[in-house]
């Protein structure tokens, strides 16, 4: 077994790891450029708000603790953490929402464990977590998808879309509407086949729900261009993403009124390919050797389901992340400790 | 055989007694903050919390609730757990040096962990069976060391961090312990 060196060694510092987070950012053009096309300008502002508000507090931070600010700041490290909670709360969420959720995450998941390189836990998912067990009501509307949208019903334009966002004109009504896996959690005791019938966001999907499937394709793509380019090896996602759906494909149970919903809906709805991709690979949250990733996806991904099938949330990326976040360092003592012994050399304490 | 599963996945992970009511929160925190101690201090907190769990229960059954003597209950489970801990470290001494020598070293994290009562508080107004009470309390102690494990091991890892001098010690303890709560906020339900 191949042990590979530990990523943190050479996570977002300064210097050559610069061009990691550039590619990362990168990556994520597709993600934002549909999400928009999907959703409107809600993704963009939060997104503006989110960057701001994190840039902000960590140059506060950074000079509270009289630490070189640009350096600092230059590794855009805190700025693909706004990203990522920007793409990951509601659109057209109040501002203060995602000034909370910026605030938490760069603050309290990042600073206070001394910037970046030893996070014990991902600060774009602490941030969001923060602000879903806080404010459920805010964080359940999410804006209908373009094309479910009923005709003469637009998104609101960009100037409205600020307006909303800072509360001036609240006319949210008529745009908001349940997410896949919402709507499939909504509809306990019903056969599959009569959730897909009844609701819009199934019945006129290509494979999962319309407009989600599509956004998860693209944070996908963004994935896959990363595996490309390695930035992340395939280990965790392809263990997060397998499990989910060998989980999917039993709990299905030929789409009666008890099933869990269909391997597609669970791929290809809410969160899984931006958790899979973007969150899960985090070098310093994560943990060090191949065989430990793979575990730790597996891991996230058992979490995540189990979470979306039986648990309070219709989706559990944030959670599942936190709780792999937790269990890294046991994963990684373990396939120390089984690796030793493997090797002959138990280590006798 | 279901009800015992559901006991042990519930009290392990769902309803963790350290993340959800704060038990043993003086042992987590005052515990070492070297792995290899931890493992021996959680090997013998598990045998306790079922030791001690087991004799509630007896008590419970058999001389609070025929006498109507509920009013002393706490007081009772203090007096059995302080009648347990003999016979725990009588056994941890015949089964296995390494909770032989934990049971020595940390005497006092493990005997005043306040979730050796506290469970037994807990679990006796729940309606449950002998053998229930037994799984419980191997589940029980079982979720706290897992808890105990994770958060020693999180805690090495954040000694390395570059932590705000206000922060060092026992605040960024208490900061990942909330931030390990919030995770775990997401099992409620299931």
């Amino acid at each position: 077994m191949s042990v590979v060196k530990s990523d943190r060694m050479n996570s977002p510092q300064i210097g050559g790891a610069v061009s990691k987070i550039h590619m990362v950012l990168l990556a994520l053009v597709p993600a934002v450029s549909i999400m928009t096309y999907q959703f409107g300008f809600g993704t963009v502002i939060n997104i503006l708000i989110a960057v701001t508000t994190a840039t902000l507090s960590e140059a506060i931070i950074l000079a509270l603790r009289k630490r070189p600010i640009k350096i600092h700041l230059n590794d855009l490290s805190s700025v693909l953490t706004a990203v990522l909670l920007g793409l990951a709360l509601p659109p057209l969420a109040p501002w203060w929402l995602t000034v909370i959720a910026s605030l938490s995450s760069i603050i309290i998941a990042k600073q206070l464990f001394g910037n970046t390189g030893v996070g014990l836990f991902n600060p774009a998912m602490v941030g969001y977590a923060v602000v879903l067990l806080s404010f459920p009501l805010e964080m359940s509307a999410w804006i209908t998808p373009v094309s479910m949208l009923v005709e003469g019903i637009n998104h609101p334009n960009i100037f409205e879309s600020f307006s909303i966002v800072f509360g001036m004109n609240d006319s949210v009504d008529g745009i908001t509407g349940a997410t896949p896996l919402d709507a499939f959690k909504q509809s306990n005791g019903l056969l599959v086949d009569q959730i897909y019938q009844t609701k819009t966001v199934f019945s006129e999907a290509l494979l999962a729900g319309v407009g989600w499937e599509i956004v998860n394709i693209a944070f996908l793509c963004g994935g896959v261009f990363l595996l490309q380019a390695r930035i992340f090896s395939w280990h965790a996602p392809f263990a997060m993403l397998t499990t989910i759906t060998i989980l999917a494909m039993i709990f299905w149970d030929g789409g009666s009124s008890v099933s869990t919903g269909s391997p597609f809906m669970h791929l290809l709805s809410g969160g899984t390919m931006m958790g899979a991709f973007f969150i899960i690979t985090d070098p310093s949250t994560s943990v060090k050797t191949n065989n430990a990733k793979l575990m730790y996806g597996a891991l996230i991904g058992l979490f995540i389901f189990v979470i979306r099938a039986w648990g309070d949330y219709p989706d559990a990326v944030a959670f599942g992340a936190l709780l792999g976040n937790c269990a890294a360092p046991l994963i990684d003592f373990i396939s120390k400790n089984t690796t030793k012994i493997s090797m002959g050399t138990s280590d006798a304490e | 055989m279901q009800d015992i599963l559901v006991i042990l996945i519930s009290s392990i992970l769902i309803n963790n007694l350290v993340l959800t009511e704060f038990f043993g929160l003086s042992t987590l925190f005052g515990s070492p903050q070297k792995i290899e101690p931890v493992i021996g201090l959680s090997l013998a907190t598990i045998l306790l919390i079922t030791l001690a769990t087991v004799a509630n229960f007896a008590v419970d059954r058999l001389i609070i609730q025929p006498f109507d003597l509920e009013y002393l209950r706490t007081l009772a489970f203090v007096i059995t757990v302080g009648a347990v801990v003999p016979a725990a470290k009588k056994i941890g001494r015949m089964t296995n040096p390494v909770i032989k020598k934990s049971l020595d070293l940390f005497m006092p994290l493990i005997f005043s962990n306040t979730a050796v009562l506290g469970i037994s508080l807990t679990i006796i107004n729940k309606n449950i069976s002998f053998i229930e009470s037994l799984f419980a309390g191997i589940s029980i102690g079982i979720g706290f060391s897992l808890i105990l494990i994770m958060f020693t091991l999180l805690r090495e890892r954040a000694a390395l961090a570059d932590v705000p001098q206000p922060f060092q010690g026992a605040a960024i303890g208490f900061v990942t312990a909330g931030l390990m709560s919030l995770g775990f906020m997401g099992l409620i339900g299931i």
